[in-house]
């Protein structure tokens, strides 16, 4: 096991799957200036600049796809997506189905969001609920650099499009990354840590907060278990099924705003399928229905801290159990 | 690789357009019957499908628009499919999960019909760029659009992303003065959309959209061009839609002396004459096209009529891969 960041992940896997597979191809603004040892071993026809038109980019993704290659596409920051939505959502999403499956579309859009920059609403805003809510997209958020290089490689190989979303506060995160071949499957949430009393689900940078909020809760007497999404689409409902039958306590955080985010999917689920393992309200602790500011005190406001998250829990834990 | 692209010959041009016509016509009166929901016929632009498509080799792609039933029956769609997807019947070439506005057809090439208005546009540099990267396969990717996707920002792109990246596609813009409700003088301040085009330095070329040996020679040429210097071209055939934007629309916005001024230009009346000046076309020949193409589409609309809807379980399927 080595430690490298969770960019040096992203283009090991990158660079292992284009090795593996010659229908691997990149392209997006500056891919080929940034990434000059892929253009150095794959050729430039693998690993091409475009002109700064994110539609495009993303509608040249899908039909190629529909026809064979398996493309990666970096939009670079997730609000530019918007320019890209009816090529990821109208075209990639549904043409498999409005064809009755006679094309497939294997391709990967890579986008980043998140706090931790400071570069204001138009590079920042957690919209990865947007593509859950649409047909024919899987949606994928790592927290660590394992999970980037497994994910990303499963995401490369799996036939339908993928939206890999990027937190931008992880890049420069390092972690332990297996070496050799190592695919996380789409779809599998991760239990990083086992507890009893509540459960934190949350998905990207707020992941680390929940552990941390979870150690902090073990020195205060309450058990934690800490439950990584990774994949938003498919969500591994069981997971998070199995954890509140076990603790009937449940915090779900993430830095998307609140209202109809991927929290109150996973508070509806349990409401559905869990209500009566529930000891206490499902809560959830989410940015606010703001744009995401710049300065940096306000941007770390925007964002559920651990502290946040403690309370919460203790909260939770401290309410009369329902009789 | 061997193309065995025929010059097709002025009387199997007629037959395709015709043909067009008839499987349209047939669609308005299901239409009217309150059967074919989301029927956009391309009744007066036979001449820009029939001539361009036929201009094309078994290995090139396509990518088309709400009004593609042309493309598809001049590329060789089996009219019985075609209208059973737009009744949402099983037998359709996409199960009936499409309807008239999206059909697709792997086995003939016609990798999307897009009722996004410049979807086609969007994704034919992709569907362009996999054929570069197949080794041994010089297939280009003719995309079919109207003036109005010319007027989306995804025409700039794609042109110029063609044009950057060397990209094998002919791109075919049906000017039939019509976007949607309004008439592209509204819109565009341009005569030509070839003008648009050629700024973006594509070889480009306009050409009378309702004369088919004229399309189908620009289209030819401009072919031939592509698969020499795998660089795209653009051609813009100058046509009219002479029904509305959708069936029924009764026009009531249209400038009735233009239509008729392109209703007396009818690109099937035309090249008949043609045929029969130069002593090719007779009544007795005509009658006998006229009789192959009417039984062609009665067999398709009793194949079609008879053919079962999918299963409620099909809902949830080819969603995934």
């Amino acid at each position: 096991m080595s430690q490298i960041t969770v960019n040096e992940a992203i283009a090991q896997a990158i660079a292992e799957e284009m090795r593996r597979d010659p229908a691997v191809l990149m392209f997006g603004e500056g891919v080929a200036t940034k990434r000059g040892e892929l253009v150095a071993e794959f050729g430039a026809a693998r690993v091409r600049n475009t002109p700064l038109a994110e539609g495009i980019i993303a509608g040249t993704a899908a039909g190629a796809a529909a026809s064979g290659l398996r493309p990666i596409v970096d939009l670079l920051f997730a609000p530019f997506l918007c320019f890209a939505m009816d090529e990821i959502v109208n075209s990639a999403g549904k043409l498999r189905y409005m064809s009755g499956g006679q094309f497939k579309f294997p391709m990967v859009v890579l986008a980043q969001s998140g706090a931790g920059w400071t570069v204001g609403a138009q590079h920042n805003h957690n919209l990865e609920a947007w593509f859950v809510h649409s047909p024919g997209l899987k949606v994928v958020m790592p927290s660590s650099a394992a999970d980037f290089k497994g994910l990303l490689k499963a995401a490369i190989r799996d036939d339908n499009p993928v939206l890999f979303f990027m937190d931008l506060a992880l890049g420069y995160q390092a972690g332990e990354v297996p070496a050799g071949e190592q695919l996380v499957p789409l779809g599998r949430a991760a239990t990083l840590r086992e507890g009893r009393d509540v459960t934190l689900v949350s998905y990207a940078k707020t992941v680390h907060y929940c552990v941390a909020a979870a150690e902090t809760l073990a020195g205060q007497g309450i058990s934690a278990e800490v439950i990584d999404l990774r994949s938003l689409k498919p969500l591994d409902e069981a997971a998070i099924l199995v954890s509140v039958r076990k603790t009937g306590r449940v915090v779900v955080v993430h830095e998307a705003s609140r209202l109809c985010g991927v929290g109150a999917e996973v508070a509806a689920i349990v409401a559905e399928h869990a209500f009566d393992a529930l000891k206490a309200p499902v809560r959830r602790l989410t940015g606010p229905d703001t744009p995401a500011p710049s300065s940096w005190p306000l941007e770390q406001a925007f964002v559920p801290q651990a502290d946040a998250i403690v309370a919460a829990a203790r909260e939770l834990v401290g309410t009369r159990e329902y009789a | 690789m061997q193309h065995s692209v025929q010059a097709p010959s002025p009387l199997a041009l007629l037959e395709t357009m015709m043909l067009i016509r008839a499987y349209e016509e047939a669609l308005v009166g299901i239409a009217a019957g309150g059967n074919a929901p989301g029927t956009c016929t391309s009744v007066g632009q036979e001449a820009a499908a029939a001539g361009a498509v036929r201009a094309l080799a078994p290995q090139d792609r396509i990518l088309t628009n709400h009004r593609s039933a042309g493309h598809l029956l001049a590329r060789g769609a089996d009219p019985g499919r075609m209208i059973a997807e737009v009744l949402g019947k099983r037998t359709g070439y996409c199960k009936g999960k499409s309807g008239s506005l999206h059909i697709s057809a792997a086995e003939l090439g016609v990798v999307l019909t897009s009722t996004i208005v410049g979807g086609e546009l969007s994704l034919a540099p992709g569907v362009a760029l996999a054929r570069t990267m197949t080794p041994g396969d010089d297939g280009i990717v003719a995309t079919f659009f109207g003036d109005g996707a010319a007027c989306e920002g995804v025409f700039h792109e794609s042109l110029n992303l063609a044009v950057v990246w060397k990209l094998p596609i002919l791109y075919v813009c049906e000017n039939n003065e019509w976007q949607a409700f309004v008439h592209r003088r509204e819109t565009m301040p341009m005569a030509y959309v070839r003008d648009w085009a050629a700024a973006h330095g594509l070889v480009a070329e306009t050409v009378d959209g309702n004369d088919a040996e004229a399309v189908q020679a620009a289209a030819a040429r401009l072919v031939a061009r592509i698969r020499e210097t795998g660089e795209p071209a653009f051609l813009e055939t100058l046509t009219y839609r002479t029904r509305g934007h959708y069936e029924p629309d009764d026009q009531s916005y249209v400038d009735r002396t233009e239509l008729a001024a392109w209703q007396a230009r009818d690109p099937i009346e035309l090249l008949a004459n043609r045929l029969r000046a130069a002593g090719r076309l007779d009544d007795a020949r005509l009658a006998q096209i006229r009789a192959r193409v009417r039984a062609v589409i009665d067999e398709a609309v009793a194949f079609a009529n008879a053919s079962p809807y999918p299963e409620p379980a099909e809902l949830f399927t080819d969603v995934y891969a």
